[in-house]
């Protein structure tokens, strides 16, 4: 090979490599900031001071105000079920199954990947929106600068408030989704909600219900993890916030339905 | 006796709580500060000036390690910041008080627990002395009616003197203030200039103020610095500076008049 020809080669070779690096680089540093991050908050998580009080103020403000959302989202899955899987059934002989493939789907998936989907939705934007909008306006150096660390003073009570939150607004939506599912069967097969939730409940286990609702805890991690990371490396004003926002919603949308893969399986494999 | 001597410890004492070295810092390719050496003494108050963009904010950043720097040393009260662990930093940082350019007011806070922030976490105080200690703050800077509003219902200027009044919650031995008579109306520019020389005379504050407003600057500060080019091109009193023929001076002060 001449050596013009070998110029050439590996300047074709590096013009090539070039758009990959601007991708690949940045995927993996924002894993390693990620890691980084999350080294950080494990720290400040159990090591004393604990925020208490903004914990609390967290847990009202992701809590309680998510919950008509969420139970409004699970009543809507509930009638939905109802609707859909009447016909279906009915169609292969099993409608005596009905009420119990309700509650089942309801309690065992669709509860709690909904409710970790609209609270990805809810509190993700609004998390990456707010944390990202005090970077911008410098009110977390602000904070810093008064020897009150923002990690432990804002990331560490969100994500505790989101881990702890996301298992009872499922409870809400499990619960919203029944109650709506029965209205829609009573409607065409009238039936008290008593006998509803016996027939429905009646082969349900510890291990049908709780697994899969304790998975939410997972979700919640993850929402308060992406949201806050998203939100602390804002940068670039207005724009960098409305940036922050949506990632952490598609982020977190993102690596819910992702866990909820490994989970699923993982739950298989405890109680088989 | 001279074993038992901890080291550096007169020095300390009577080192200067400010001493800046030699300190770069760069954003990528930009090279914002090259070589700052400063230095301000116990209740002095040193003006920063210099054009926009010459790293006059950054450097006030790296006072109080918001930012690391590329190079050089930045101790503080004898302690070397750049080497402190988080802890010994926020010990560090808990008597020093900053001013932000735009105030940087919580806005999920109101006016009062804006102020009451770093008291609440770091002063051993009951309710009733904190909330009179909040008033008292809030007096200083002609806020104390506002204590209820949230910062998004003030006026920029009237976030600013609450920004300070919180600066100040914790009586900060050192002052570092970010533009504090920017976006003011003159007569609370001039009252902010006699809170600072009040500061100073009471309570022996070191300060070192960043600002555009020579005329202000002349009144409340001990000594001024120019940046320029990412270092201290001229340092000394007002009349020093007047006197010098650094063309990049002359036209500040010509546009600043």
């Amino acid at each position: 090979m001449s050596p013009s020809s070998y110029v050439t080669v590996r300047n074709g070779a590096r013009g090539s490599w070039h758009p990959l690096k601007a991708v690949v680089i940045p995927f993996f540093e924002w894993f390693g900031e990620l890691g980084l991050f999350c080294g950080r908050l494990a720290r400040v998580a159990v090591t004393p001071p604990f925020e208490f009080g903004e914990l609390i103020r967290q847990m009202d403000s992701i809590g309680s105000m998510s919950l008509p959302l969420v139970a409004l989202a699970g009543a809507a899955i509930g009638v939905v079920l109802s609707l859909q899987t009447r016909d279906s059934l009915a169609r292969f002989g099993a409608a005596s199954m009905l009420l119990m493939v309700i509650i089942f789907t309801l309690i065992k998936e669709s509860g709690p990947v909904i409710t970790g989907l609209v609270m990805s939705g809810r509190v993700g934007a609004g998390i990456g929106a707010e944390l990202g909008s005090m970077q911008v306006t410098e009110q977390i150096d602000a904070m810093e600068a008064s020897a009150v660390d923002p990690y432990r003073y804002l990331v560490a009570t969100r994500v505790l408030a989101c881990v702890l939150m996301l298992p009872l607004l499922t409870l809400a939506a499990d619960c919203a989704g029944i109650l709506m599912g029965w209205v829609s069967q009573t409607l065409v097969e009238p039936i008290s909600l008593r006998q509803f939730i016996a027939s429905g409940l009646k082969d349900v286990m510890f291990s049908d219900f709780f697994p899969p609702t304790l998975k939410t805890t997972v979700f919640g991690l993850i929402i308060g993890v992406v949201a806050c990371f998203q939100g602390m490396r804002t940068r670039g004003g207005t724009e960098g916030v409305g940036k922050a926002a949506t990632s952490s919603v598609v982020l977190s949308s993102l690596f819910i339905i992702l866990a909820d893969v490994v989970l699923v399986r993982l739950i298989l494999v405890l109680y088989p | 006796m001279e074993a038992s001597r901890q080291p550096g410890v007169e020095d300390q004492e009577h080192e200067a709580p400010i001493v800046v070295r030699g300190l770069q810092k760069a954003f990528g390719s930009q090279r914002v500060l090259n070589g700052v050496d400063l230095s301000a003494r116990k209740g002095e108050t040193v003006a920063v000036l210099g054009r926009s963009g010459t790293g006059k904010s950054v450097l006030l950043k790296l006072l109080i390690a918001l930012e690391q720097p590329d190079a050089g040393s930045i101790r503080i009260r004898g302690q070397e910041i750049t080497a402190l662990e988080r802890g010994e930093l926020n010990r560090l940082r808990i008597r020093m008080g900053f001013l932000f350019q735009q105030g940087a007011l919580y806005d999920s806070l109101t006016v009062g627990q804006n102020v009451e922030f770093p008291l609440r976490r770091h002063a051993k105080l009951s309710d009733a002395e904190r909330r009179r200690k909040v008033q008292d703050l809030l007096s200083q800077v002609g806020m104390e009616r506002d204590s209820g509003k949230m910062p998004s219902q003030i006026s920029g200027g009237m976030q600013k003197r609450v920004g300070l009044a919180r600066a100040l919650a914790l009586e900060p031995e050192i002052l570092l203030l970010d533009e504090p008579t920017a976006g003011l109306d003159p007569i609370t520019a001039t009252e902010i200039g006699r809170l600072i020389l009040e500061l100073q005379e009471k309570r022996k504050i070191t300060c070192i103020v960043v600002t555009h407003d020579i005329h202000g600057a002349k009144t409340f500060c001990d000594r001024m610095v120019f940046l320029e080019e990412g270092r201290v091109s001229l340092d000394g009193t007002f009349e020093e500076l007047k006197k010098s023929r650094n063309s990049f001076l002359i036209e500040f002060l010509r546009d600043a008049a």
